[in-house]
């Protein structure tokens, strides 16, 4: 029986996409927080701990379900999904390979650090034309992450992954 | 040990007014789905009513945990009856035209944002937890309910109009906010929640702010209601429970 390893559940929880936006891993989208092996062969436990996006999101109980899914998949029954809440998620998490999967599915990927208590999003750049001359049509979008913005020079509208 | 369960009970009061208050506006946000004057901000304000539904969902389930009866947070939100609700006659409050429903959620905003920054520094692990996931949510309600106030009280004679007289309406509802029970002042002197005096006149000299933006006034408060943290709310809530809870009255433990 092959050891599963720490690296081994991240590289399955890879396959784990967003169910919004499913061009981005979860991995991609900074949620993972931890995982732990237990045990080998036949008892092995998997405890992932994840942090929440929105409280709201629809997402997160698909997540669950699909890291479930995934590992299961791959011959481990016993897992446990835990959420952490503090520190907050925030989509300074978001991996630069995930900020490229956003751009390349048309998101506008979070123009500034969501450290800053409510940022100004003033250099939000088109997907489509990379033109930086861009404005905002509203604050809230399809999904509690989005927001509805319009590119000024190429005049498509085009979603944008709000600072959090 | 009497002590601990006092502070359990205190804290499940809480988790219960935060939780409350969560969902109620949140389900009457949702009445504006489909129904609102534009599209954008038809997605604005169910986007907004998803968040706050969510955040009932955090706090409730707290709640249930802090009861230790093994009551979940569908069992708190479906199966408690008007008089066990805790929630602000504000958030009760029928919407009303756009107007109303933007000045009702500004006074919330405002409230919210304080409090929840002030629960984010407190004391409580678990609940300064919650508020600092949550309040990252109701920085961008604020600024949406902000921006209409005063796009809407420095409009058109109509808009400012209306607006004036959603002030007039909500207005009432505001004293409540910053009435102290005894279990607020034991929260306060275990320093879980923020300073009731402080979280009032850091809300007057915000709000003020806005309204004078928006070339609104501010009307003088000759009567005030109050007593929904008591459980003593108005008949609206009985319209809203029975809309809410229909399905898991008619039906017990359904699901999909």
């Amino acid at each position: 029986m092959p050891m599963t390893t720490q690296a081994q559940v991240l590289e399955l929880l890879d396959s784990v996409a967003d169910p919004e936006i499913p061009t981005l891993s979860i991995n991609d989208l900074g949620i993972i927080r931890d995982v732990e092996v237990h045990g080998t062969g036949q008892d092995i436990h998997v405890v992932i701990t994840i942090t929440p996006t929105y409280s709201g999101c629809p997402a997160t109980s698909v997540i669950e379900a699909d890291i479930r899914d995934v590992i299961g998949r791959a011959g481990i029954q016993n897992v446990s999904v835990k959420n952490r809440l503090q520190p907050a998620w925030t989509t300074d998490w978001i991996t630069d390979r995930g900020r490229q999967r956003l751009l390349e599915a048309g998101i506008s990927p979070p123009a500034c650090c969501a450290s800053h208590p409510l940022p100004d999003d003033t250099d939000v750049v088109c997907p489509y034309c990379q033109s930086h001359n861009t404005q905002v049509l509203s604050r809230f979008g399809s999904a509690p992450c989005k927001a509805l913005w319009r590119c000024s020079d190429c005049l498509e509208p085009f979603d944008y992954f709000k600072p959090h | 040990m009497n002590k601990i369960l006092e502070v359990d009970q205190t804290r499940f009061e809480l988790l219960l007014r935060l939780g409350d208050n969560a969902l109620i506006l949140g389900h009457r946000l949702s009445e504006w789905s489909a129904d609102a004057p534009a599209l954008e901000e038809d997605i604005a304000l169910t986007n907004v009513a998803l968040d706050l539904i969510g955040h009932a969902r955090l706090w409730l389930a707290a709640a249930g945990q802090a009861e230790g009866q093994g009551r979940s947070e569908d069992d708190l939100a479906y199966l408690r009856d008007v008089r066990d609700w805790r929630n602000l006659h504000l958030v009760e409050l029928p919407n009303g035209d756009f107007a109303r429903t933007m000045v009702r959620q500004f006074f919330f905003d405002s409230y919210h944002l304080l409090l929840l920054e002030g629960l984010a520094c407190g004391r409580d692990t678990e609940i300064a937890g919650i508020a600092g996931k949550v309040v990252k949510e109701v920085r961008y309600h604020l600024r949406h309910s902000s921006n209409w106030v005063i796009r809407l009280g420095d409009g058109t004679e109509e808009s400012h109009a209306r607006m004036q007289q959603a002030l007039d309406d909500c207005a009432p509802c505001v004293p409540e906010l910053f009435e102290a029970d005894q279990i607020y002042l034991d929260l306060e002197s275990l320093s879980i929640v923020p300073e009731i005096h402080l979280l009032k006149s850091e809300w007057e000299h915000q709000v003020s702010g806005v309204l004078a933006e928006a070339t609104l006034q501010m009307p003088e408060i000759l009567s005030a209601h109050t007593g929904g943290r008591q459980g003593l709310h108005s008949e609206y809530l009985g319209y809203i429970l029975a809309e809410m809870q229909f399905l898991q009255r008619a039906y017990p433990g359904a699901s999909w």
